[in-house]
């Protein structure tokens, strides 16, 4: 399938990048052969094949509902953040 | 190993590999060195040794840490812009398990951003340089760790491995790098990948030393829900049940006068001969001539001491990057969303609003192939899209899944390439992403499989190249295809 200019500024949207447009070119480029790629599975014949999603051979971990002492505290995590103010991280306005 | 007792310090061990790491500034192997914190750890464990007390089995022991493991020595930023900043408050449960024998962290290494990559080209502290020649790439993603070994900066070094990024760059600079069965290892504390195919790994200069580490960092943890039960340090008693073990075949072992007991090879009987997989499906022009005689070599060494060879077809094998590049980019396209300046690490400073903020951040932080692959992520889950590629890829998945299940009911263990070329210059392929990605192109099936492989030196070019080959195993199996690469020596 062919990659539009439109394509990539969806992806970009879909994937939070604000992309110069020499970027927009370039990526572009790149996806086109990528997707050329990946698209070689057109001629497997799995209709009838069941997905593997993961090859973990346990399934439902359990564990107690308890609140258990955390490696980094309230303040470490906060620490982290470039601004914070009563306890909360600060962000540009949201609105 | 070198460990530190009376005799031999563990500041001297320590001072030897920080020299040594200063020595090879120009390879780019490390992100950070870890001067101060590594000596007060040699000085303190030198005290302990000096007044008699017990230390662990790695007490001393300098080692490299990729850096995309967490601690709070030095800043974790899986050499990503966007993680620039980040002092990790916690510890990998698996830096925790090494530390608490004893090993002293000297450095964090260089990785492709993420661990996005096959060259460590794509770090944004430039490439690293491979150990046997300079024009050359280190391997990735792990390309750091596999350099300080090479070099013999540190003893060890830890790595993660998603589609190879521990078996390749082991193989392009001549030393062992084991991928274990997934969920062997705890991934908590290390930067998410894709959480499917993320293992834990080492880059050591002996199988010894492998079998060492594996037994210290192996093994269930209540921060990972991932984690398997141990199997690592109870295999050899457990082995005895397995029924697949069984079926008995002819023996070659001895002179052929007489016959050996037919026994299966496994831990509780060493001396007993393998059946070892070469897949023809790999034995063609698209590989090396230099690495396809360098697996001709190893058949023929496994022979002379009595191992089977069996030629095995498997060619679902040849989806397998296909299926990957469409699952990888998938799960890392959701794990890597949490990267948006607000917590931790980079935050673009030039934004009005919060949109803004996550798009500007995003866009500067992220290398040119981490936007690839999340771009590609949501390609293939983004409606329209999803059944032709995702969800194909999961069901091609069960394909190579069962491949491997059929395979290791005949065999005991599979030899083959780790990638199709020794390393390649550098630059070479960093502009041409399908061409990077087909390096991949033996080393991601087993990721998607599950099951383990051990990457071990094979020689070298006639230019010098170090060569290497994979032993693959079925899950679980660790330990003895650990112990099976002696016999390959």
């Amino acid at each position: 399938m062919d990659i539009k200019r439109e394509d990539i500024v969806h992806l970009a949207e879909l994937s939070n990048f604000s992309l110069p447009e020499k970027e927009i070119k370039s990526l572009q480029k790149d996806l086109q052969g990528i997707i050329k790629y990946i698209s070689q599975l057109d001629e497997l014949k799995v209709d009838d094949v069941e997905p593997t999603y993961q090859v973990f051979e346990m399934e439902n971990v359990w564990r107690e509902d308890e609140i258990l002492p955390q490696e980094a505290d309230r303040e470490a995590l906060l620490a982290l953040t470039k601004e914070a103010k009563d306890n909360q991280i600060k962000v540009p306005k949201v609105l | 190993m070198k460990i530190a007792n009376k005799k031999v310090t563990a500041e001297r061990l320590v001072r030897d590999a920080l020299e040594k790491a200063k020595h090879f500034e120009d390879y780019h192997i490390f992100t950070f060195l870890n001067e101060e914190g590594a000596l007060k750890k040699a000085r303190e464990i030198d005290k302990r040794i000096a007044r008699g007390e017990k230390v662990g089995r790695l007490a001393g022991v300098p080692y490299a840490l990729k850096d995309n493991f967490l601690s709070p020595e030095g800043e974790t930023t899986a050499s990503a812009h966007i993680l620039q900043g980040f002092n990790s408050p916690v510890t990998a449960t698996s830096v925790a398990k090494l530390e608490a024998e004893g090993a002293i962290m000297i450095g964090r290494t260089n990785l492709d951003a993420f661990a996005h990559g096959s060259s460590t080209e794509n770090s944004y502290f430039g490439p690293t340089l491979n150990s046997h020649d300079k024009q050359r790439v280190a391997g990735g993603s792990s390309g750091g760790s596999a350099v300080a070994v090479a070099l013999d900066i540190v003893e060890f070094a830890t790595g993660t491995d998603t589609g190879g990024s521990v078996r390749q760059p082991a193989s392009f600079n001549g030393i062992y790098g084991l991928k274990p069965t997934y969920g062997t290892i705890s991934r908590y504390g290390v930067v998410a990948m894709a959480s499917s195919t993320d293992c834990i790994g080492f880059f050591t200069k002996t199988p010894e030393d492998m079998d060492l580490l594996m037994s210290i960092a192996s093994g269930q943890d209540p921060k990972d829900m991932t984690t398997l039960p141990d199997y690592y340090n109870t295999e050899a008693s457990a082995e005895s049940g397995d029924s697949r073990l069984a079926p008995s075949r002819p023996s070659s072992r001895g002179s052929g006068a007489h016959s050996a007991p037919v026994v299966a090879y496994g831990l509780e009987s060493p001396n007993s001969c393998a059946r070892v997989g070469i897949i023809k499906d790999f034995d063609n022009d698209s590989v090396h001539p230099e690495i396809r005689k360098a697996l001709k070599n190893k058949v023929e060494l496994l022979k002379s001491k009595g191992h089977e060879i069996v030629e095995l077809e498997m060619p679902a094998l040849k989806y397998g990057l296909a299926a990957y590049y469409i699952l990888v980019p998938a799960e890392l396209c959701s794990n890597l969303s949490r990267h948006d300046g607000v917590r931790y690490g980079f935050r673009s400073e030039k934004s009005k609003d919060l949109d803004a903020l996550y798009e500007n951040t995003r866009n500067e932080g992220f290398m040119p192939e981490n936007k690839r692959r999340i771009m590609i992520g949501n390609f293939v889950l983004s409606s329209g899209f999803y059944d032709a590629y995702f969800l194909k890829a999961a069901k091609a998945r069960t394909l190579i899944v069962k491949e491997y299940e059929k395979a290791f009911s005949k065999v005991d263990f599979i030899l083959t390439p780790v990638s199709p070329n020794p390393a390649f210059k550098l630059g070479e392929k960093v502009d041409d992403p399908v061409a990077m990605y087909l390096e991949d192109v033996m080393s991601v099936s087993l990721n998607l499989a599950g099951v383990a492989g051990l990457a071990i030196p094979a020689g070298e070019t006639k230019e010098g190249l170090p060569l290497g080959l994979q032993l693959v195993g079925p899950r679980r199996s660790d330990k003895r295809l650990i112990e099976f690469s002696k016999e390959l020596i």
